[in-house]
């Protein structure tokens, strides 16, 4: 699994211009798989209602991770227990571990809000508050303990900047988020993920409520995240996953809880896949 | 016959005499009663207006009730009633807030907590305003020591409304999206912040409803008043003074005071314009919290 296949893991640099911080992909180089996030024979379930069973997968530093598979396969859960935003859901048990940064994530004493400080999630319906653009974005960094004007105000501009949104609102910040477009939207809300500056970025197909254009334009948005940020995506467009992803697991729904069928190189699992499963949802024969 | 195309029903119904009499039936008292409502409405503001109206002047707003009110203004009164109402308000507002807030927030949905508290809160709704009346002199006037005043009235109310006020809080709360607070729990939002910066601000409108319901209800009280905030017509110096709300008055002057209802017209009228004024300002309110959000468009 962990054979390294240059092929397709160079990264893109062609949406190097629109975006401000310097060279966009930093960091660690992609193409050399070392896991920022283990996931260790995960089973979740709610209440008796078994959702995952027995998922073993490493996320690897700077790439994208898509996740793919049927409805109601769990990749989902899987994805929100990550931040552990699955504690918010009354009767959902976890067991097994979710590693990071060496330690269990489900650890008693862990910080869970530094922990959703350092992981962002997106999610399907983009869902800015209910508040203006600015207090949007200021909103997570005053609870994180910023409290300069000024330096609030350079984050926001820096956020906004790397999702593209800058030249398009920054005369308008103080007017209601959610007058902005759908497209708009779900770059704010990447926005406000980024500006807390995490590591690694939870997304629940991100692009699945929006207009072809606008879904293109936050496709290109998630691409450039590559290699400052480990992105984990769910979707259920292969196409896209196939365009922008560096690894794909595929998802099956097995004796009625989601189990992981494969997981490699988003190429190797969508040209020559291993299992047959993979191979007839891949080609469009099944799911 | 378009209509027969588009309902079939209709058609059926003009075809047989019975349908077409049930329905004239039906449909004939529904209009009546619909026009009934609006008659005795008219008919009650009506009377007020023409008997009041002649009573209410600028005098009668700013002058001190002669005679035990049969002539003389309601000043005092006024100013009684608004206190109540101030007292009502700041306790029943907060302490509802933040017993919506747990119910909707933090107590686990159909659990023992928020059984319990919902049975306790219907029943304390369906309590009647007498029982409050008692309950508060026993409790504000006599044990507390606060005696007859516009304290224990305003008391005494703030536990009559507080049913009114926590239930549309609550459900206004809970009408908020989840998408929010799912969105606010993945940024490492607490759980506080999101309350008092997210979902408070954009239930608002159900706020400012509840509040005006808890108003109204209190403005007209007159059972609950008389044994707590009392009957003294007298300015009152602060909220220890005995005050006499303005349903107090007009009961009085009705009932005690021969020769008392003109006045107690006029009053009912100044009621009234007050309800008015209190309610179309809470709505205001609520449009531009509303306006703020143009999640309409």
């Amino acid at each position: 699994m962990n054979t390294p296949f240059v092929g397709d893991l160079v990264p893109d640099s062609k949406t190097g211009e629109a975006f401000t911080l310097g060279p966009l992909v930093t960091g660690p180089p992609c193409c050399e798989p070392v896991p920022k996030i283990r996931v260790e024979s995960l089973s979740l379930s709610y209440g008796q209602n078994e959702v995952l069973r027995n998922i073993s997968l490493d996320i690897y530093g700077g790439c994208i991770t898509a996740l793919i598979g049927p409805s109601g396969c769990g990749k989902t859960s899987l994805l929100s227990s990550i931040n552990r935003l699955t504690d918010l859901v009354p009767g959902c048990q976890v067991q097994g571990r979710i590693l990071r940064e060496g330690g269990d994530i489900h650890a008693p004493g862990v910080d869970v809000h530094a922990l959703r400080r350092d992981v962002g999630m997106i999610f399907q319906r983009p869902n800015p508050f209910p508040l203006s653009i600015r207090r949007n974005l200021a909103l997570p960094l005053r609870e994180h303990g910023l409290r300069n004007a000024r330096e609030i105000d350079d984050r926001i501009e820096r956020s906004l900047k790397d999702v593209g949104l800058w030249d398009e609102i920054s005369d308008r910040l103080d007017a209601p988020a959610q007058a902005l477009s759908g497209g708009q939207q779900q770059r704010l809300c990447i926005a406000r993920a980024l500006v807390l500056e995490p590591s690694v970025l939870l997304m629940d197909e991100p692009c699945s409520a929006l207009d072809p254009i606008s879904s293109a334009v936050v496709e290109d948005l998630v691409e450039s995240l590559r290699g400052r940020y480990t992105v984990v995506i769910v979707t259920h467009n292969l196409a896209q996953a196939r365009r922008i992803a560096n690894y794909a697991a595929f998802f099956w729904v097995k004796d009625r809880a989601g189990t992981l069928v494969e997981f490699d190189h988003c190429k190797r699992l969508f040209e020559s896949p291993r299992d047959e499963r993979t191979a007839a949802y891949v080609s469009g024969a099944r799911g | 016959m378009p209509d027969a195309v588009l309902y079939p029903g209709s058609a059926r119904a003009g075809s047989t005499p019975t349908f077409f009499w049930r329905n004239l039936a039906l449909q004939s008292f529904v209009w009546l009663a619909s026009l009934l409502i609006i008659g005795v409405f008219l008919w009650l503001l009506g009377d007020i207006l023409w008997r009041g109206a002649s009573r209410v002047d600028w005098e009668f707003l700013i002058s001190v009730p002669k005679s035990a009110g049969r002539s003389g203004g309601i000043a005092p009164i006024i100013v009684s009633t608004v206190l109540i109402l101030v007292v009502a308000i700041a306790v029943a507002f907060p302490l509802g807030l933040a017993t919506a807030a747990l119910l909707s927030e933090y107590a686990r949905q159909g659990g023992a907590k928020v059984r319990g508290v919902g049975l306790s809160l219907d029943v304390l709704a369906g309590v009647p305003s007498i029982v409050f009346g008692l309950f508060g002199n026993a409790f504000f006037c006599v044990w507390m020591g606060l005696g007859f005043s516009i304290l224990s009235g305003g008391l005494t109310l703030a536990c009559m409304i507080l049913p009114i006020v926590i239930r549309t809080a609550e459900s206004g709360l809970r009408m908020v999206p989840d998408e929010w607070r799912l969105g606010a729990a993945a940024l490492g939002v607490s759980r506080s912040t999101t309350i008092v910066r997210i979902l408070i601000p954009a239930a608002a409108p159900a706020l400012v409803a509840g509040l005006m319901l808890g108003i109204g209800r209190a403005m007209a009280e007159t059972a609950a008043l008389i044994f707590t905030s009392g009957y003294v017509d007298r300015m009152p110096r602060s909220v220890f003074d005995s005050g006499r709300a303005i349903s107090v008055h007009i009961y009085d002057l009705t009932m005690n005071v021969a020769g008392g209802d003109p006045n107690a017209y006029g009053s009912a009228l100044v009621l009234i314009a007050l309800l008015i004024v209190i309610n179309s300002a809470a709505l205001w309110l609520a449009n531009r919290a509303l306006d703020r959000k143009p999640s309409r468009s």
